[in-house]
C-alpha cells in the first residue's frame, strides 16, 4: 500500500485510540483532508524543485510503534549536551521516556504535548496557540497536524528567564523495520521571557526512519528565543522539519541549524513578524558527505515597520552530497525601514557534489535595505599554501580554512557547551583534530 | 525649481507616451484567428519553400498542444489567440533604391521617432533594416556590407536567397518546442532580420533594426537569426517603439544568436513599446525568447534597456557550449505606473573555463512590479566555470515592488559563483548632500539614477546610449536629467 493511503486509512484508528477535546479533533480532521487532497509534495512543485521524496516513500513505514523500548543512559549519553545542567524531554520511537527526561511545572511548563492536549488547565493555551501559526495548506504540516499527539510542550510565563537550556531529543531504536515519526512541539514564550532550546533527532540503527516534525513557536513582546537544531543523523534517517515562528513586537528569535548528516533533510523554517522592532536570526552550517542531501527552505515575512532579519547559511559539500538553499524574504508595503540581509556561501569539495541555491527577495516597500548574497567557490589555494609554508599539513590546513569559513555562524552560538560540541562534530566530520576550540 | 518626490511622482504618472501616434498606411491584414490554414497562408504569402511551410506547421502542431505558462511573476488577462490577426504588411512594399521613393508619410513617422533614415546614415553610419509591421520596407548600406560578404536582410529574403544557411541554423538554439511563445512564433512569424557574418570578418558598422507595431490589433511575431562564423565580430542593435493603443497588443519574438568558434556577437536592445496609460489600460505584451549559442572561445553579450511594454517576459540567455566561451548580460529595466516586468537571463555553462557576467538594474516607480529572474547553471563537465551576478533594485514610491528570483545550480566543484542583490531607495542623505552642494532635487535624482544605471549604459554602443538616455527620460520624466 502506498504510504499516503496507509496514513489516510490509519487516521481513523489513530483518532479512536486517543480521546481528546473537540477543538483539536476538528483541527485534525480538517488537516487529514488537506493531506489527502494534496498528498506528498513532488518535484513539480516549485518549493520542492530540488528535493525528491520518492526514494523515501518506497519504504513500508510503520506509523504506530508497537512496543516501548528502554534505553540505557550510558549508551546514549553522547547524544546529549551532557556537560551542562538542562531540562530534558526525551522520546524513544515517538514515546515519551520519563526515565531519561527532566521536566518541570514550577513557575513554567516544560512537559509533554499529550498532557497539554488532555488536561483542562492547558485548554486555554491550546485553543489560543495550537496550529495557529503552522501553515494549514501545506501537505506535510497538515499530515503532522492530523497525527499530532506527542511532542514537547513549553509554556514560559511573563518575565521568566528559564534558568537552564531545554533539550528535546528524539531517538529511533530500530525496533521497527522502518519507522515514521511525527513529533509536534508547541512553544509559547510570554512577554519578556527568555528560553534556550536544543533539538536533536537521532537514529540508533541502520533501519530507515522518516521524521516529519512540526514546531510552533510564539514569541510575545520582548521575548527572547534561542533555538539550536543539531542534525547529525545516520545515513538511513531522513528528517522533514517544519518550524513556524510567530514574533510579536520587540521580540528576538534566532534559529541555528547544524546539518552534518542524515539521508534527506529538509528544513522548512518560517518566521512571521507581527510587530515593530523585531529581530529574526537564521543561521546555518551544513557539512555533508556521502550521498546526503540537505534542503534549507526559509521564509521571513516582514509585515511591520522597523524590523530586521539576518540570515547566514554556510555549506560545505563533499562526495556526492547535494545541498539546496532557498531563502525567501517578503517585505510588505507597510514594513518600511526594514533591514533584511541574507547570505549563503558554499564550497564544493568533490566533483559529484552539487549545490542549488535560490535566494529570493519580494519587496513591496520602498524605504528598505535588503540584500542577499550568494557564492559558490573553493578554498583559497594561496591561503592553503601559506599555511603549509608554516608547517601546517594540508589536511589540517584545509580544515582550518573551513572552520574559518563557518566561523561567522559559530560565533553567534550563545551556549558555550553547544559551541564546543559543534566544533567537535565539525572536526570529526572533517577527520582532523585541531586541538583547540574556536 | 526644486521638486518634491510627490510632485515628481505626479508628473511621472501623467506623462503621456511621446511616441504614441498612428501612421495611416494601408495595410493588408489577414482575418483574425489561427489555424493550419492561416499558417499555410502566411507561408504561401511569403512564397516560402516547402521545408519552411512544414517547419511552421510542425511548430503549430506543437503549439496547439502546449499550455500558456503562468509561472512568471506577472498578472494580465491572457490574450485570446483567436482574436489576433497574424499577418499584416504595408501595402506599398516595393523596395526603394533611395529615400525619395519612400512614402513620405512613412518618413514622417521615422522623423517623429527621431530615427530618420538620413540622420542615421549621416551621423552614425548605421545600416537600418526597418521593420514596420513585419515587412522590411527599407534596407540601407546593403551594398557596403555585401562587399565584405556580410548578409544582412529580412528573414523572408534570406529564406528565398540563402535557404541553406537559414535551414541549417533556424531553430537550433530556440527549437519550436522550446516554450509556448517560441512555438507560436515559429508557426506564424511574419518577418524579422537575418544576419550572417562570414569567417574572419569584422562587421564595419553597427547593424540595426527598428521594430514598430503599427496596425491596430496585429500581433508582432519577429524572428531574428544572427550567425557569426568563425572569428567574426558583429554588433547588432534592436530598438522598439510602438504607437499608443488601448487594447493590449501581443509581441512574441524569437531571437537566435549563433557565435561559432572565436566569434563575438554584441546584441543591444532598447525596448520602448507602449506601456499603457497611467491607469494601466492598454500597452504591449512583450513575451520574447532570446538565446545565444557560444562555440569555442566565442562571446555573446546582451545589453538591454527595457522601459516599455505593459507586461515584459524576457530572458536573453547564453548557452556556453564551447570551452573558454563568455556570456554577458547587462540590463536596465524601468517600470512605471502599472507596468510589470519579469526579466533576467540564463547562463548555461557546458564548456570548460566558461565565464559569465550578469549585471541587472531594476528601477520601479508608480504601481509597477519589477522582477529579476535568472538561472546560472554549471554542468558537471564545466571545469573552472566562473560567474558573477549582481542585481540591484531601486524603488521609487511605496506602491511598487521589486523582486529577485535567482536560481543557482552548481554541479562542478571548480565552479566559482558570486551572486549579489540589493534593494534600496534613493537615500535622503544622498539627496541632501546634493542639495547642500547647490544641486536641486530633480537633478540630484537624475544624478543618482544615472549613476545607478551607468554600468549598463556604458555597455551600449555610442549611438544607442543617446537613445537609451532619452527613453529613461520618458519613463522616469523629471527624475533623469
Amino acid at each position: 500500500m502506498e504510504l499516503k493511503d496507509k496514513l489516510v486509512s490509519s487516521f481513523m484508528a489513530f483518532e479512536n485510540q486517543i480521546d481528546v477535546d473537540t477543538t483539536v479533533h476538528d483541527i485534525r480532521s480538517e488537516a487529514i483532508k488537506v493531506f489527502e487532497e494534496k498528498g506528498f509534495p513532488t518535484k513539480k512543485e516549485e518549493a520542492w524543485k530540488y528535493t525528491s521524496l520518492n526514494s523515501l516513500l518506497k519504504n513500508d513505514f510503520s506509523v504506530f510503534p508497537k512496543e516501548e523500548v528502554a534505553l540505557d543512559f550510558k549508551d546514549i549519553k553522547k547524544y546529549f549536551i551532557h556537560d551542562i545542567d538542562s531540562y530534558k524531554i526525551v522520546f524513544i520511537d515517538g514515546v515519551y521516556s520519563s526515565y531519561l527526561s527532566e521536566t518541570t511545572h514550577e513557575g513554567m511548563d516544560i512537559c509533554l504535548l499529550s498532557a497539554a492536549l488532555h488536561k483542562d488547565k492547558y485548554r486555554q493555551v491550546i485553543e489560543n496557540y495550537f496550529n495557529k501559526v503552522a501553515k494549514t495548506d501545506d501537505s506535510l504540516t497538515s499530515l503532522n497536524t492530523a497525527f499530532s499527539r506527542e511532542g514537547a510542550y513549553i509554556y514560559i510565563p511573563k518575565n521568566k528567564a528559564v534558568d537552564k537550556p531545554v533539550q528535546i531529543i528524539h531517538f529511533a531504536t530500530g525496533n521497527e523495520a522502518a519507522l515514521m515519526l511525527q513529533p509536534r512541539n508547541l512553544i509559547v514564550v510570554e512577554e519578556n521571557a527568555h528560553i534556550q532550546i536544543i533539538e536533536r533527532h537521532q537514529s540508533l540503527t541502520e533501519n530507515p526512519v522518516l521524521t516529519n516534525s512540526v514546531t510552533e513557536i510564539f514569541a510575545d513582546k520582548r521575548a527572547v528565543v534561542d533555538y539550536y537544531k543539531i542534525q547529525n543523523d545516520e545515513q538511513n534517517a531522513s528528517l522533514i522539519d517544519n518550524t513556524y515562528i510567530s514574533q510579536e513586537r520587540e521580540s528576538n528569535a534566532s534559529v541555528h541549524t547544524f546539518s552534518f548528516g542524515g539521508n534527506i533533510t529538509r528544513n522548512n523554517l518560517n518566521f512571521y513578524q507581527k510587530g515593530e522592532r523585531i529581530d529574526s536570526i537564521l543561521n546555518g552550517v551544513t557539512i555533508l558527505g556521502n550521498k546526503q542531501h540537505v534542503d534549507h527552505y526559509t521564509l521571513v515575512h516582514h509585515a511591520e515597520p522597523n524590523c530586521e532579519s539576518h540570515q547566514d547559511y554556510k555549506g560545505i559539500f563533499a562526495d556526492k552530497a547535494t545541498g539546496v538553499f532557498n531563502g525567501k524574504i517578503i517585505v510588505d508595503k507597510k514594513a518600511q525601514k526594514t533591514n533584511a540581509f541574507q547570505q549563503n556561501n558554499n564550497i564544493l569539495i568533490d566533483d559529484k557534489a552539487s549545490i542549488n541555491t535560490k535566494p529570493q527577495l519580494e519587496i513591496f516597500a520602498d524605504d528598505v535595505k535588503c540584500s542577499h548574497g550568494c557564492t559558490i567557490g573553493q578554498l583559497d589555494e594561496d591561503a592553503l599554501f601559506y599555511l603549509r609554508t608554516r608547517g601546517i599539513p594540508e589536511k589540517e590546513g584545509r580544515a582550518l580554512l573551513m572552520y574559518a569559513f563557518a566561523n561567522n555562524v559559530l560565533e553567534s552560538v550563545k551556549i558555550p557547551e553547544v559551541k564546543s560540541r559543534i566544533n567537535k562534530l565539525i572536526a570529526k566530520k572533517l577527520g582532523v583534530n585541531l586541538g583547540f576550540d574556536l | 525649481m526644486a521638486y518634491t518626490e510627490e510632485e515628481l511622482k505626479k508628473e511621472l504618472e501623467t506623462k503621456e507616451y511621446e511616441y504614441g501616434f498612428y501612421t495611416d498606411i494601408e495595410s493588408e491584414t489577414f482575418p483574425n484567428g489561427l489555424n493550419e490554414d492561416i499558417v499555410r497562408a502566411i507561408s504561401k504569402k511569403k512564397n516560402e519553400p516547402q521545408w519552411m511551410t512544414d517547419w511552421r506547421l510542425e511548430a503549430f502542431k506543437i503549439w496547439s498542444e502546449m499550455e500558456e505558462p503562468d509561472w512568471a511573476n506577472v498578472n494580465y488577462d491572457k490574450p485570446d489567440f483567436q482574436a489576433i490577426s497574424y499577418y499584416s504588411a504595408p501595402k506599398k512594399k516595393d523596395k526603394y533604391e533611395s529615400l525619395d521613393e519612400v512614402d513620405p508619410e512613412l518618413l514622417e513617422t521615422f522623423n517623429k521617432l527621431g530615427i530618420s533614415i538620413d540622420e542615421q546614415k549621416r551621423l552614425a553610419g548605421v545600416a537600418v533594416d526597418i521593420v514596420m509591421d513585419s515587412v522590411s520596407v527599407a534596407t540601407t548600406f546593403k551594398k557596403t556590407l555585401a562587399e565584405k560578404g556580410i548578409i544582412f536582410c529580412s528573414i523572408s529574403e534570406a529564406i528565398q536567397d540563402h535557404p541553406e544557411l537559414v535551414r541549417k541554423h533556424l531553430g537550433t538554439v530556440v527549437p519550436q518546442k522550446d516554450n509556448f511563445y517560441a512555438a507560436l512564433n515559429s508557426a506564424v512569424f511574419s518577418d524579422g532580420s537575418f544576419c550572417y557574418i562570414p569567417k574572419g570578418v569584422r562587421c564595419p558598422m553597427e547593424l540595426s533594426t527598428y521594430f514598430r507595431i503599427n496596425q491596430a490589433g496585429t500581433g508582432q511575431f519577429e524572428r531574428t537569426l544572427v550567425v557569426a562564423d568563425e572569428g567574426s565580430y558583429v554588433s547588432y542593435l534592436e530598438g522598439c517603439t510602438a504607437p499608443s493603443r488601448d487594447e493590449n497588443q501581443l509581441h512574441a519574438a524569437v531571437v537566435e544568436l549563433i557565435a561559432l568558434d572565436d566569434a563575438e556577437i554584441k546584441y543591444s536592445t532598447v525596448q520602448n513599446w507602449y506601456p499603457g496609460n497611467a491607469e494601466g489600460k492598454g500597452g504591449v505584451f512583450n513575451f520574447v525568447t532570446k538565446r545565444g549559442l557560444c562555440e569555442k572561445n566565442a562571446k555573446i553579450s546582451w545589453t538591454q534597456v527595457e522601459t516599455g511594454s505593459a507586461v515584459t517576459w524576457k530572458y536573453p540567455s547564453c548557452v556556453l557550449k564551447g570551452d573558454n566561451s563568455v556570456g554577458e548580460f547587462y540590463s536596465i529595466a524601468v517600470t512605471n505606473n502599472f507596468q510589470q516586468a519579469d526579466t533576467g537571463t540564463k547562463m548555461i555553462h557546458l564548456g570548460k573555463n566558461t565565464k559569465s557576467t550578469i549585471i541587472s538594474k531594476g528601477i520601479s516607480a508608480g504601481k509597477s512590479q519589477n522582477s529579476y529572474r535568472g538561472l546560472v547553471q554549471i554542468n558537471s563537465r564545466a571545469e573552472n566555470a566562473r560567474n558573477f551576478s549582481q542585481c540591484d533594485s531601486l524603488l521609487m514610491g511605496n506602491e511598487c515592488g521589486a523582486h529577485t528570483f535567482p536560481y543557482i545550480e552548481a554541479k562542478n566543484k571548480s565552479a566559482q559563483i558570486e551572486h549579489e542583490a540589493t534593494t534600496s531607495k534613493i537615500g535622503e542623505d544622498q539627496i541632501f548632500y546634493c542639495n547642500q552642494r547647490g544641486i536641486d532635487t530633480e537633478k540630484a535624482i537624475a544624478l543618482i539614477v544615472n549613476g545607478f544605471s551607468k554600468e549598463v549604459l556604458n555597455k551600449l554602443p555610442m549611438e544607442f546610449a543617446v537613445e537609451a538616455q532619452k527613453l529613461l527620460e520618458i519613463s522616469l520624466e523629471g527624475s533623469v536629467g
